[in-house]
């Protein structure tokens, strides 16, 4: 397989592919250009582990280390108030997606929208889907995937990556931003 | 009702007042209305009758496209690339091609539904003739058509009256279509309009199939009690001969279980079916036995139990044949929509038919007269049952940890895998002995077998899962109570009041297909969470199978823990696919029965009343058909909202409100005619959850209405904190915008909620008599 083939062999785009996010210098450069960057973060990251421990560990670091507020849909928030770092806000990834694409949209806190969102933690399909909504209808914000899966309907998506390389390359973005 | 066709000729007549010579009349129709109600304002609507109603709701829940790829490769202008903003060659705009897609959809759905309807009304017009009465429910049930009345304006009485209705709904899925077509619609709103429409009319094609068929059939008529009936491959008494039948249309099923009957074979010969068939086969004949839903399909056939498969329509494998005749079973397919490339042998006799299927001289046949494939099924089996000595191709113990040997880890199955399943890591386990974690997969396979189509090794992994856990499915004796039909309305009096005022927290439809994310435990969880929530819980097709696939720690099923009657912590299986439209007919039914509203053709108020009245939400948790797309259509033209799981996003459109503009939620106070703010209820009409948690949360939310009583408010309020708070560890932040009065707060929750409502400086208001309709408004009528 190659490291940018969606995931899901059959989930093929078209002519606007995600472009492959191999150095965490480039994600750190592109979510601190963003003025108001976003985490939205789905129910896997409250079930899956990775380097050992939970994925949801992964997440708080980086929300805290990039300043990133989350927008977490259920589980996930469950599992950020279980550890006392309740999401900024609370909300299905539809509801979610779809105010991310209002250019109109207050915010979750009533300051402005969002320009760039992160993503982790969806069901393939769903975040397949989320990402395409955005892609053809918000056009001011920039999409990345950081899950361990390419992502062809995302601005810019972590490649295909075993458990291994996705610790890795989470790692690697996290630490650029707790240096 | 409307009669057609009478024609009269007269060649010459004389009299003393004078002659006529070569007069010829027709008359198209004779209306014989016996419906005293005064005609509304849209009988028989067109395809923009109702679109004003369609913008109201629209203009609230606005379409989120969720595109499947970049391009429109519709026509030969084509494939045009509409990323950016771009228009294609023809001028349309990537929102304008999603809902181009949303409204083929429903279109194929609706179709599908009308000529099966069209199907079973022929079928039973030719077994009790035009003038058999419609009986849904003896007196039990008046308003025995009320989706049809709503919306054609007809009561129809005989089968023959719904032949008419039949023409009508034939006629407007043709105009749907053709909107689709390259340089027609332009108009996103206007496309999701139209699919609005398709799912109207996709309502009534069903509500036709199902009062058709229990009118002529037999089945439950509007039964609480409806019988058990078996469910579980477990159920199959493997020494018999077994016929399996799959599909959605009974007819053929019927000729099977006559023909047994009427030879003295029923003890004799096991029928067995999935999907839909076996819903309805169940309603004619309680002993013959459901094996599952859709997903189904390959695992049993595979099993090699099946000696004969007999195919109808709708949600068929479409290998079924190579299937088939990998495990020796004859293949009898009967539908004219479905042939498979099998001589037509309609017109040939019975026995030569069963001869040379049973000597393998054809793998398989078509026959277009369900009696005669009826006969030839019973013939057949009884002839091939015994030679074939249930041989399947499920592979063996060792068999199996050969096939696992041969894997080389190269994870194409998994990204086949439409659940992500660990196939490869469950594969070198099975390969070192340890077949657990290859059997762990079973509960969350769909059995769609696009792993073993993707393995470069030809291993097949979907049977090794299957064979990895064999006793599980050997083990599955569940029962399910046979689909009852309509629903009183002696029991819309009952509960119409405790509804429409909020007192009975909402009416919840698990419904549609089998394309779980985790199995089909989520549906009977949810649906055994809200029926001891006392909510009414309505179930339909394969989701009320899932349901019956479930025990409780006393070895329970939820069919024998809740009653079977429409009332609160009722879980009421209607039936089939078509039976889905007793569902929306019982919400109708409140507006017509309870409310005394009119019905007839006034589909604009009866949804108005339903919309902003009856706390009712669709759950199609595995939903993946066409026809489920137009179902859920039908049911949000009502106003009801629906909810999917994760691979309903793949509809490619969500309706969502947007909680956080309140100008979006004004409601008429009809008694005033004052614009009243009643907060985000129902938040949305369509959308996808991405977890039965998640699901659980939103389904108790959309069931607020702006009519409930503070009383029922409260009631609902308590449910979704309560579910909101052990799903999420938390209070729900919207929580502010479901309380319009202190007397909304739950008592229990009270400090807790004023705490938070004056965090978030809220703000007390009225309850109106909620409607979106100027029309509606009383003040200054007089
Ligand atoms: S058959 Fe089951 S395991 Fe195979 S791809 Fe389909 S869902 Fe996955
Ligand atoms: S596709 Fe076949 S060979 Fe490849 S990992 Fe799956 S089972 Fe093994």
């Amino acid at each position: 397989m190659a490291r940018a083939d969606p995931w899901q062999t059959a989930e093929v785009a078209g002519p606007k592919k995600a472009a492959v996010l191999n150095q965490a210098e480039v994600a750190m450069a592109v979510i601190r250009r963003a003025k108001r960057p976003l985490l939205l973060v789905g129910h896997r990251a409250a079930e899956i582990t990775l380097g050992g421990r939970p994925l949801i560990d992964w997440v708080i670091r980086l929300s805290k280390g990039a300043a990133l507020p989350i927008i977490a849909s259920g589980k996930a928030a469950a599992a950020l108030v279980g550890r006392r770092y309740p999401p900024a806000a609370c909300l299905p990834v539809m509801d979610a997606a779809n105010r991310l694409a209002d250019p109109a949209w207050t915010g979750i806190d009533g300051k402005g929208g969002s320009d760039l969102v992160l993503l982790i933690g969806l069901p393939y399909p769903m975040a397949w889907t989320v990402l395409s909504g955005l892609k053809h209808f918000a056009p001011h914000l920039k999409t990345i995937t950081i899950d361990n899966v390419y992502h062809p309907q995302a601005s810019l998506s972590f490649p295909n990556l075993s458990e291994e390389e996705w610790a890795e390359h989470l790692g690697a973005l996290i630490e650029h931003f707790e240096e | 009702m409307d009669r057609k066709g009478i024609s009269l000729k007269i060649g010459e007549f004389a009299s003393d007042v004078g002659q006529i010579r070569d007069l010829e009349l027709t008359v198209g129709r004779i209306t014989r209305d016996t419906w005293a109600e005064t005609m509304g304002p849209t009988p028989f609507p067109g395809v923009t009758a109702l679109r004003s109603w369609d913008r109201l709701l629209l203009s609230r829940y606005r379409p989120f496209y969720l595109p499947f790829c970049d391009l429109c490769c519709l026509c030969t202008y084509g494939k045009c690339d509409l990323t950016g903003g771009k228009r294609g060659a023809c001028g349309i705009d990537m929102a304008a091609q999603q809902s181009r897609i949303v409204l083929l959809a429903s279109c194929i759905g609706a179709a599908t539904h009308i000529s099966h309807a069209r199907e079973l009304v022929t079928y039973c017009i030719g077994r009790s003739g035009t003038t058999h009465r419609i009986d849904v429910g003896g007196v039990n049930v008046e308003v025995e058509a009320p989706i049809t009345r709503l919306v054609s304006g007809v009561r129809p009485e005989t089968l023959g009256d719904l032949e008419r209705v039949l023409e009508y709904l034939e006629g407007q899925v043709t105009a749907l279509l053709s909107a689709t077509h390259t340089g027609m619609e332009g108009d996103a709103l206007d496309f999701e309009s139209k699919v609005l429409h398709a799912g109207m009319i996709d309502q009534v094609g069903m509500e036709v199939a199902d009062i058709a068929q229990v009118s002529a059939l037999g089945y439950p008529k509007a039964d609480a009690d409806a019988p058990a009936v078996p469910l579980g491959m477990g159920t199959v008494d493997t020494r018999k001969p077994v016929i399996l039948v799959i599909g959605h249309n009974v007819p053929p099923a019927v000729g099977i279980i006559d023909c047994l009957h009427d030879r003295g074979l029923s003890r004799d010969v096991e029928v067995t079916g999935i999907c839909c068939s076996a819903q309805d086969m169940a309603r004619y004949a309680p002993g013959t036995k459901v094996i599952g839903p859709i997903s189904w399909q390959l695992r049993y056939v595979r099993s090699g139990i099946a000696d004969v498969i007999v195919l109808d329509e709708q949600c068929v494998r479409t290998d079924l044949l190579e299937e088939a005749r990998r495990v020796r079973s004859p293949l009898i397919v009967t539908s004219e929509k479905n042939c498979l490339g099998l001589p037509d042998r309609t017109d040939d006799a019975v026995d030569q038919i069963a001869a040379d299927l049973a000597a393998g001289r054809l793998p398989g046949a078509l026959i277009l007269d369900p009696e005669k494939a009826g006969a030839a099924a019973v013939e057949t089996v009884l002839r091939v049952a015994p030679e074939r000595k249930k041989q399947g191709v499920l592979p063996g113990l060792q068999a199996l940890t050969g096939d696992a040997d041969r894997c080389r880890g190269c994870v194409l199955c998994r990204r086949s895998c439409p659940n992500d399943l660990p196939i490869p890591e469950a594969m070198e386990q099975a390969a070192a002995g340890n077949l657990e974690p290859l059997g762990a997969l079973y509960d969350a396979c769909v059995g769609c077998g696009r792993c073993e189509e993707a393995c470069p090794r030809e291993i097949p992994v979907h049977s090794c899962i299957i064979a990895a856990c064999s006793d599980r499915l050997t083990g599955e004796t569940f029962t399910m109570r046979a689909g009852r039909g309509a629903i009183q309305d002696v029991e819309i009096r009952k509960v119409g009041g405790p509804i429409v005022l909020g007192e009975i927290p909402g009416v919840v439809a698990f419904v549609g297909c089998a394309n779980y994310p985790r199995g089909g435990n989520d549906v009977a969880e949810m649906a055994v969470e809200f029926a001891w929530r006392k909510y009414i819980v309505m179930t339909s097709g394969c989701a009320a199978m899932s349901i019956g696939m479930y025990r409780d720690g006393d070895g329970k099923s939820p069919y024998e823990m809740f009653p079977g009657a429409f009332e609160a912590g009722g879980i009421v299986n209607v039936g089939s696919c078509v039976a889905n439209a007793h569902i929306a007919g019982a919400a109708v039914k409140i507006a017509s029965i309870f409310a005394r509203r009119n019905l007839r053709a006034n589909y604009e108020e009866i949804a108005d009343y339903v919309y902003n009245r009856v706390g009712a939400v669709g759950v199609a948790w595995g939903a993946m058909s066409q026809k489920a797309a137009a179902i859920a259509s039908g049911f949000w033209r009502l106003g009801i909202p629906v909810i999917v799981g994760p691979h309903g996003s793949k509809y490619r459109r969500m309706l969502l409100g947007r909680a956080d503009r309140p100008e979006d939620w004004c409601v008429y106070d009809a008694r005033t005619g004052e614009k009243v703010q009643v907060g985000p209820v129902p938040e949305h009409l369509f959308c996808a959850a991405e977890t039965r948690e998640e699901a659980m949360v939103l389904t108790a939310k959309l069931c607020m209405r702006p009519n409930d009583t503070t009383r029922g408010r409260a009631l609902k309020l308590t449910h979704y904190m309560d579910l909101h708070r052990r799903h999420y560890g938390m209070v729900p932040e919207d929580l502010h915008l479901f309380v319009r009065t202190p007397a909304d707060i739950p008592i229990t929750m009270k400090d807790e909620v004023q705490r938070i409502l004056a965090e978030k400086g809220w703000e007390e208001t009225t309850i109106p008599d909620p409607t979106l309709l100027l029309r509606m408004i009383r003040a200054g009528k007089g």
